[in-house]
């Protein structure tokens, strides 16, 4: 049974709490007992309808305030898929929760007030997907029924998102627009009768059927080597084997492969999944991995195959995200992330700051919480890091503030 | 049309492995918390897995409030033995008896929130960095926002508002000396992914998961298990029925569930058809809305 991973992005206003609540009260997934306690909670607010929100702002002060502050994590299945959605705000002071949210989502779901149109957060919802190369997005137009179902509006605002979209899009990403009526279930499960101009599918229609990981296997092979296990045991003497889960691309047994930063070279003997020993493996597999010859590997090292070695790099160009209410200080050494590596890197340079809602950018000497920019990197270690754009399963990149221990930012390599 | 849903995701066990080995990597002191529940036989499993054919690199922790259910001791023995791996005991009575915890009373009381100070002191003496355990973000809607790894400080406590962020499948375990970080390798899976992993993996767990008759007292419609650490009115009767436990808590928190489900297949398919949710049948999550919240801010697991 395969994972789908969606990340939804929003207000209350803009209807997304409905949208989910109707996904989860039509595929079963809520229980009495938690459907009551909303009913409960929605009363003691004086509010006369079920507040669905209630359903996923879990924490004290999301309650209080009534919105919502951190991504939560909501769970259903079908007889075909399970998905877990990554529901994040959407206001711009969460763009940094928005990335989060997203960061381990192949599709984003972006949800557009028939009434209100694009707007700046649309578009900055898009910019984030973009950013994070989304392979797929769904726009919704909702609240369709406050629009008569029309179809002229709905091509009209498919028009105007595509004309944002277009400046940023890459090739193989693909847009799905689906008009809906979340409060009246019409296009969520079941294709609406209300609008029989539409002949696409229904949004969970769409989400059990769509081909996903579709990239992952043909993406360049890496190996991040997370732990070395060595039993030293009777029954495994000699035994040496490197664990860790596969990154992008496809592993046989009898491949040729070099060991990164180091430039090692072996053929794989094994790979093996417990007691099981598979002939091959593929992207996002735990294994453990056997080689030939007695190579010196550690925590921190990469293995690809030959073929497809890229050179390890000490001077990135990249966009950043920045997440700290510190903001970014220039020539600041901080720890860099990447697979299981971690080294010290230090800005060099801020290129430019670009703003998601309308594209421009500008120059600037710091980055604040939730700005984006293009900055330049200098790490002490040697990357085994793709370019975000060819393997994004090996091209991104947290950094650690080195005196609070918390994440300060996450990275995209360009080059 | 439900034949899918009885089949595990692996994705899932690649996802909770590679958490597994992070935590290994990542500290120097860490422990598995065992509850002698279903979730965290499946941690336990899923570590015996990340690090074949070498041992688990890390202990498992008991955290023994005295009001247990004797088949989950019982069980807990069994697997020790089986798996050869270490067991470390932190005894509640003993926090009792020192006066750093106090007992309860009432026709409610239980020794579940006695449990945080005993986990607290057994994470210091044995100066665990990290603890992984069991906890999944389905079964309730503060866990639904935690982290995977999710730092506690000196004090055990958990801060919402202030968790790092985890971008794709980064994990920052950098902690400051007294901190420590709570992992939870399956945050992501939910009952039936448990169910249906326990059931591929022919898994052994505690009897009580399965119908058996059993003497229960029956108050606002909750099946309480007869014993000697639940408070009894001298009105209320004593019935035999046949009952199974959703969950494994103690005994004065855990409240029995009318079922005729004696294999897993059965338990699969009424996990199915339910209309309760699991933490339904925890009494210590129905003292007040956000009472997992409250006790996450105090240490709790």
């Amino acid at each position: 049974m395969e994972v789908l991973r969606i990340a939804t992005a929003g207000s209350v206003d803009d209807g997304k709490s409905t949208l989910i609540g109707r996904l989860l009260y039509e595929t079963n997934s809520i229980t009495t007992d938690k459907l009551e306690a909303i009913q409960k909670a929605s009363q003691r607010k004086g509010i006369d309808f079920l507040d669905l929100s209630l359903l996923t702002d879990g924490l004290i002060a999301e309650r209080e305030q009534g919105i919502t502050i951190d991504v939560a994590h909501i769970y259903f299945n079908t007889s075909k898929r399970k998905f877990i959605i990554a529901d994040s705000p959407g206001h711009v002071e969460y763009t940094r929760n928005m990335i989060t949210g997203a960061s381990k989502a192949e599709v984003s779901i972006i949800l557009v007030d028939v009434r209100n149109g694009i707007m700046e957060q649309t578009h900055r919802h898009y910019y984030i997907a973009n950013l994070l190369r989304m392979p797929k997005v769904i726009v919704c137009i909702n609240k369709m029924d406050l629009a008569n179902y029309d179809e002229n509006r709905f091509n009209e605002l498919q028009q105007e998102f595509l004309s944002f979209a277009n400046q940023i899009k890459f090739p193989e990403q693909e847009i799905y627009f689906i008009p809906v009526s979340s409060l009246y279930g019409e296009n969520i499960t079941k294709t609406s009768g209300k609008m029989s101009w539409y002949k696409g599918p229904a949004l969970l229609d769409l989400l059990e059927k769509m081909e996903i990981h579709k990239h992952l296997n043909q993406a360049p092979t890496r190996l991040p080597v997370q732990y070395v296990i060595r039993p030293r045991s009777e029954d495994y003497h000699d035994y040496r084997g490197y664990a860790g889960r596969i990154s992008s691309g496809v592993f046989k047994v009898g491949d040729s492969v070099t060991v990164l930063p180091s430039y090692q070279k072996s053929i794989i003997t094994g790979i093996q999944q417990y007691e099981t020993q598979l002939t091959e493996a593929y992207a996002r597999q735990s294994v453990v991995m056997l080689l030939k010859d007695n190579v010196d590997i550690s925590r921190g090292d990469v293995i690809v195959k030959d073929g497809q070695v890229a050179e390890p790099k000490k001077e990135l160009v990249c966009e950043i995200c920045w997440m700290n209410t510190q903001p970014l200080v220039s020539a600041k050494t901080y720890l860099l992330q990447h697979g299981t590596t971690q080294t010290k890197a230090k800005i060099t340079s801020i290129d430019f700051l670009q703003s998601p809602g309308t594209l421009e950018t500008r120059q600037a000497s710091e980055l604040k919480m939730n700005d984006i920019g293009q900055v330049k990197i200098k790490t002490a270690k040697p990357l085994a890091i793709d370019s975000f754009k060819e393997n994004p399963s090996n091209g991104a990149f947290i950094l650690i503030d080195e005196h609070s221990n918390t994440t300060v930012a996450v990275g995209f390599l360009i080059r | 049309m439900a034949i899918d849903r009885k089949t595990f995701p692996r994705e899932l066990e690649d996802e909770a492995i590679y958490i597994i080995r992070e935590a290994a990597a990542q500290f120097e002191r860490p422990a598995i918390l065992f509850s002698g529940g279903k979730d965290s036989i499946t941690v336990l499993r899923l570590a015996q897995k990340a690090f074949y054919p070498g041992k688990i690199p890390f202990p498992l922790v008991h955290i023994d409030t005295g009001h247990n259910f004797p088949e989950t001791i019982e069980f807990r023995d069994w697997l020790v033995k089986e798996t050869g791996v270490e067991l470390v005991v932190g005894y509640v009575q003993d926090d009792i008896n020192a006066k750093r915890a106090v007992e309860e009373t009432g026709k409610f009381s239980s020794r579940n929130g006695l449990q945080t100070v005993t986990l607290l002191r057994t994470i210091e003496e044995n100066k665990y960095d990290a603890c992984l355990g069991g906890a999944r973000r389905d079964e309730e809607k503060a866990r639904a926002k935690e982290r995977i790894f999710s730092v506690r400080d000196e004090f055990g406590q958990w801060n919402a508002k202030n968790q790092r962020p985890e971008l794709f499948d980064y994990l920052n375990g950098r902690i400051q000396p007294g901190e420590n970080v709570r992992v939870f390798p399956i945050s992501n899976w939910t009952e039936l992914d448990v169910w249906n992993y326990i059931k591929e993996e022919q898994l052994d767990i505690p009897s009580i998961y399965f119908m058996h008759e059993r003497d229960i007292i029956e108050r606002d419609g909750v099946l309480w298990p007869v014993s000697e650490f639940v408070y009894r009115d001298s009105d209320e009767v004593v019935q035999k029925r046949n009952v199974r436990f959703r969950t494994v808590g103690d005994m004065s928190c855990t409240a029995a569930l009318a079922s005729a489900a004696s294999n897993i297949d059965e338990i699969i398919e009424e996990i199915l058809i339910t209309t309760v949710s699991e933490r339904g049948t925890r009494l210590d999550d129905k003292r007040a809305e956000a009472a997992m919240e409250m006790r996450k801010v105090n240490g709790y697991f």
